[in-house]
Parts: C-alpha cells; structure tokens; sequence
C-alpha cells in the first residue's frame, strides 16, 4: 500500500495491480499503466516521489490496487527488478508447467 | 445478468443437495456481491472498505491476479460439480486449478469483473466460496475415504456436514480471534492430520454401538507449531454441538485478538494449560441447557440420508479379475499397489488419482483432466469423488475388475502416476510463484526435489516418505509435519530453506526438528538427496526414512548436509 524504504539514490518503478483484473502493472510514460515493466518509467529522489503520488491518485481513480515503489537497477533492456519477489511479479510463474500451461 | 441454470447432479453421487432455501441464500449473496464488485469498480467503495467484503466472499489478491478459493465442503465433490470446476477454470481462468492442502481448489488467474459469473456458476451446481478465508470457522476437513475405507468406524461425512451447517454464518463465530479450522474423521488411523487442527474430532462408538466424539483441541502449525491435545474422550452424539459451542465461546472471548501471532486458540490452551481451558469450557457448558443445542437423531438421520451407500453389486470374481490383471501387467500392479485402498464392501476399492506427476506441480489439474476425471467417476465410482489434503483426488468405490479400465482412462489423460504417500507425492504450498504472502518459491523446489527423489526411488525404493514444502512460515504446505519438511525463509533479500526432519501427521503425530542452517534456492534438492542416501546406508530392512531417523537422532544426517569436504 505504501512505499517501502529505500536509499535515495536506486532507482525505483511505480508498481501496482490493476483494479479490474488484478494484472500486475507499472507507471510508464505520463500517466499509463503499462503491463511490461521494460514500458515501465524508473524514475529517482523528487521524481520517484511524484511518479508514487500520480500513483496513489490512480488508485483514487480506481484504477490501480496497491501502489508502491520497487527497487530496480537499469540496464540496456530497461528497469531489472532487484528483489525476486519483484521479478516473479515482471515475469510471471517461474514454474515449468505453468509456462506450458499458459503459453 | 442471469443466474446460471442448476445442472442436476449424478443421481447417485453422495454429496449433500441444497434445498430451496440455501439456493434462496446464495443467490442473495452473489447479488450482494456482484452490487458491491460494481460499486468498487464505480469508485463508490475504497480498496479498504472492499477488502473485508471480498474476503468474505473468498476473494484474495495476489501477485498476479485475484484468486478465488472455492470451497470444497469436507472435500467431497461429484462428477458435476468437477466438470463445472473445468469449464470455470477454461472460461474464467487460464485453464487450470490448484487443489489445495485445505481440500479446497483455487483459481489462480481471476479477474474482478468475471466473479459474479463464476460464482453464479459454481452456485448452479450447489458450491460457493463463502468463508474460505476472514477469521470464521473454515471448511471442515476430513478423511479422504470416507464413507469407503474397510477400518472407518461411523461415517465422517454426515457430522462435517452437520458441522457445515452449524458454523456457516455463525453468526456468534463470525469474527473470531483468528481463523478456526476443525478436522473430523471416523477411523482409528488418522488420515487427515488431525493434531495441527484448531479441534480435531474422531468419531467413535461404545460398546453399545452409540456415536460419540473424541474431542482434541489447540494444534496448528504457522510460527509456532502445536500439536492438539484430549480434551474430551467421548461426546455422546447429543451432545456435540453444545460442546463444540462451548469451546468456540471461551475461545471467542479470551484468544488474544491484539496480536495476530498469538491469536490462535493453540496459544490459549497453552498458556491456560489443557486442564485450564477444559475447566472454562465445563463452566460455559454448566450455563448452556441441552434442549436447544440438542443434536437430535431424526436430523443426524435427514443428512445421513444424503450419503446413503451407492447400490453396490454384489463382488462375485472382482478380487480374481483383479490379481490377473496385475499378474498380466507390471506397471499397473505399481500403480494398484500404491494408489489404491482397501474398502469396506467386498469387491471394491478406492483410487487415488495422484495431481503429482514427477516434476509437476503438486495439485494442479488442466480443466481437461477434471472433466476426464469427472467422467471417470461417473463411469466407476457412481459419480463420487474426493479431494484428499494432499492434494490429490480420490474414486472412493471402484470395482476391482475395473481397475484396470479405470488405470488405462488415467493413463490416457496423464493421471495415472503411481506415487501416493511416497516421496514424490510431495505436499507444496503456492509460494512466491502467486503467494502475496511469501518469502521464497515452493514449486520450482517442489519440482526438483521429486525428480530427485523418483530417480532414488527406482534404485532404492525409498517406500513411504511424506515431503512438505511452505513458502513461509505461515505453513499452508505442512511442512512442520513432514518427515522431511523445507520451510522457505528470506536471508538477507535471498531466497532460502530451511529442512525440518522427523515431523509426522497421523497416529505419529510429530513437530519436525531443525537439522542446521538453510540451503540456497540451488542447494536445497541436493541437500535433500545426501538427507535421503545417508538413510539408505543406514536403515534397517523395510526401514522408513522417519523410522531411521527417529532411531539414530540427527547426527548422522547432520554429519552429511554440513561437514567439511
Ligand atoms: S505458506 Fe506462506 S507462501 Fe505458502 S501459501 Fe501459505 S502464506 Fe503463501
């Protein structure tokens, strides 16, 4: 619900799930969702706390459930998430079957 | 929207049928939800006046959608209830369900807007989700083979109904402490774990073959594993519900609702000690008159109606066919051997359908394999069936000359694993995979671990071994009661396991034992591995892993995972 503590300095991704199906998405160019987080805007400081309040508004405006921000390290490819939680969140089950399943 | 049309059930199938008033509630209730989902998503209700309302109505958000858990009453199912658990996971979801240790099935990938649909449709074949989740009386578990095993003494399934009944919209036992979570079964051998149960209810009957209670309460498992303890030896039938009123009424009023990690009622009879608690419960029953509480024999008799025996015929060379299928065909004889259960009408037996194939996903099915699944059922189990707390799916009654077809039917839609009780018949929770509440993956662990296993199993043949995996100390995959249990923890940002050994369910009821410090995401299977060959070089002819530990104590095993190359 809330941002998590972190440095002043890691970049962050704004990070939700989106209120009518629950699918995980990030605050991109202005002010849309996006559903890859390679979309997503990593943003620092002053910018990380304004990108996490046009969040919260979202959230008023219903929508997206749950904002905060994650932790990510960029890269050529955009933002990579830091924690594993946050990666399972980018890239989905990590189970063999549920890769079958789905695809 | 329009309601879902009811789908009439197999006409023998032996689950209990709603009548026109609970069909009257439900429909009542998915209208209150399906108003309250629109309000939300109108902007007319907030996420934190919502969340209590979709709880209730077994909705959660996790990682990477909502999940809806559907709840499987004491786990019985029929064949029409199956198939219409398939077509929502193909409709609704991405084609598949996961049944869970609680015997119920969850659907992973819901959206919000879909759940009024989805819940119109489970309401068409008399299931809900009502709850499966807030801090109320959950579904009541029991023995997957009830109402068939040969050892069962009185049926299960009539008093987890009665008690279905009694704690549904309780509306004293609405918002308890914490979650209360009650077990029945009614054989000597305990199937279903009873002592990690809030209360544990064991059906028995005196000398003159009158129903009474054994009553155990204050297990469970979380961060501090309990095991129940007696609290009564033998209810008699009349008096069950009162007794089970009187000990949710002194736990209502004194579990410690400030502290969620001690609100359980395991803390409560700890800390007032067995002889403690049993005193408040004697005083409340002192003050609470049988008459209105009275369980009277006319209404145990209207719902034993409802799991009346199928029309059984008669055995005749049943057992003989049997043994010359087996006889004929090696790989069925595995699969006989182990995934089938000795029944109390001559001819017959009960069919594990283990949801564990080697490297597969503990509890899962495709909605292809429940509808293979239901139409197995109806064509040798009289349309019945069961979800066992494993996590696997049970045909309680199927003749032994048709085993064999049954198998061949398995083979067909990739259920025929023959694994039940062993090794890789591993019990795993969702874990980081979809679990909001994680710290590290459960699947992927469980997944290496029985590939692992099966490969000693074909050498060595490892024989029973029960392995529990949870991605938290929550403990939803049992893992405090596993012979060998892997428990996911989070050290320093890094997914990490620690492995408890020596735990047990059943009539060996233990807590396992912490054999040293955790194993990386990599190291986990392999460490697994030495656990189980440092058991084959130690263990007596036949000796079961738990025996063998429980012989020779953790050194051995300690000595293998940490000591130096
Ligand atoms: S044990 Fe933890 S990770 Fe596993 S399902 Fe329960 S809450 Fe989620």
């Amino acid at each position: 619900m809330s941002a998590k503590a972190r440095s002043a300095t890691m970049p962050v991704v704004i990070t939700a799930n989106r209120l009518r199906d629950g699918r995980v998405v990030w605050l991109g160019a202005g002010t849309a969702w996006v559903e890859a987080l390679a979309q997503a805007r990593a943003v620092t400081g002053d910018d990380a706390a304004a990108a996490l309040v046009l969040g919260q508004q979202a959230e008023k405006a219903m929508q997206v459930v749950g904002v905060y921000a994650a932790e990510v390290t960029l890269s050529a490819a955009g933002p990579q998430p830091v924690s594993q939680k946050e990666r399972i969140r980018a890239a989905g089950p990590s189970t063999e079957a549920a890769a079958q399943l789905a695809a | 929207m329009p309601e879902a049309p009811y789908i009439p059930q197999p006409e023998h199938a032996r689950t209990y049928r709603y009548d026109a008033v609970d069909r009257e509630f439900l429909a009542q209730r998915i209208a209150e939800f399906r108003d309250q989902v629109a309000r939300r998503l109108a902007g007319e209700l907030t996420e934190d006046e919502f969340k209590p309302l979709r709880l209730m109505n077994g909705l959660y958000l996790q990682l990477h959608a909502y999940m809806l858990r559907v709840a499987v009453p004491y786990g019985v199912l029929n064949s029409a209830q199956l198939r219409q658990l398939g077509m929502i996971a193909r409709r609704w979801d991405r084609g598949w369900g996961h049944f869970t240790t609680r015997q119920n099935i969850q659907f992973n990938w819901t959206q919000l807007t879909d759940v009024p649909a989805m819940l119109d449709a489970l309401a068409a074949v008399d299931m809900h989700a009502i709850q499966t989740s807030g801090n109320c009386i959950r579904n009541t578990t029991t023995d997957e083979f009830a109402g068939a095993a040969a050892d069962e003494i009185a049926d299960p399934r009539v008093y987890a109904e009665i008690l279905r009944q009694w704690s549904t919209l309780h509306p004293e036992f609405t918002w308890l402490p914490r979650k209360f979570k009650i077990a029945i079964r009614g054989a000597e051998a305990d199937r279903i774990a009873s002592r990690t149960h809030d209360v544990a209810v064991q059906v028995k009957r005196d000398a003159a073959g009158a129903v009474g209670f054994t009553i155990q309460v204050g297990g469970g498992m979380g961060r501090t594993p309990i095991l129940a303890v007696p609290l009564f030896e033998f209810v008699p039938e009349a008096e069950f519900l009162r007794t089970m009123e009187a000990i949710l009424r002194v736990y209502n009023a004194l579990g410690q609702r400030e502290n969620i990690y001690r609100a359980r009622i395991k803390i409560l009879v700890r800390d007032l000690g067995r002889d403690g608690f049993l005193d408040l419960v004697q005083q409340e029953l002192a003050r609470m008159p049988l008459a209105p509480y009275r369980l009277a024999p006319e209404v145990v008799q209207a719902i034993r109606a409802h799991f009346a025996p199928p029309p059984f015929a008669p055995a005749g060379d049943a057992a003989a066919a049997l043994a010359r299928a087996t006889l004929a065909e090696p790989e069925f004889a595995a699969w006989v051997a182990l995934n089938t259960r000795p029944h109390r009408q001559a001819g017959y037996a009960s069919a594990v359908i283990s949801l564990k194939p080697v490297g597969g996903i503990p509890g899962d099915a495709t909605a292809a394999q429940m509808e293979a699944v239901a139409d197995l059922a109806e064509r040798f189990a009289f349309g019945e069936l069961r979800v066992s707390h494993t996590q696997n799916l049970v045909l309680p009654h199927v003749r032994q000359d048709e085993l064999y077809a049954l198998w061949q039917g398995l083979l067909a839609a990739g259920l025929a694993t023959a694994n039940f009780g062993q090794g890789s018949d591993i019990i795993a929770c969702p874990g980081l995979d979809y679990c909001a509440l994680a710290n590290a993956r459960s699947i992927p662990i469980s997944q290496q671990i029985s590939r692992v296993v099966d490969a000693l199993d074909r050498t060595h043949v490892l024989g029973e071994l029960q392995i529990k995996i949870s991605g938290c100390i929550n403990a939803c995959g049992h893992h405090h009661v596993a012979h060998i249990g892997i428990l996911g923890v989070d050290k320093h940002g890094a997914e990490a396991y620690q492995i408890t050994l020596g735990g047990a369910p059943g009539n060996d009821a233990a807590i396992g034992e912490l054999i040293g410090p955790s194993f990386s995401y990599e190291a986990v299977a392999g460490a697994v591995e030495k656990i189980l060959l440092t058991h084959i070089g130690l263990r007596a002819p036949g000796e079961r892993f738990v025996d063998t530990y429980r012989r020779v104590g953790q050194a051995p095993f300690k000595e293998a995972l940490y000591a130096r190359a």
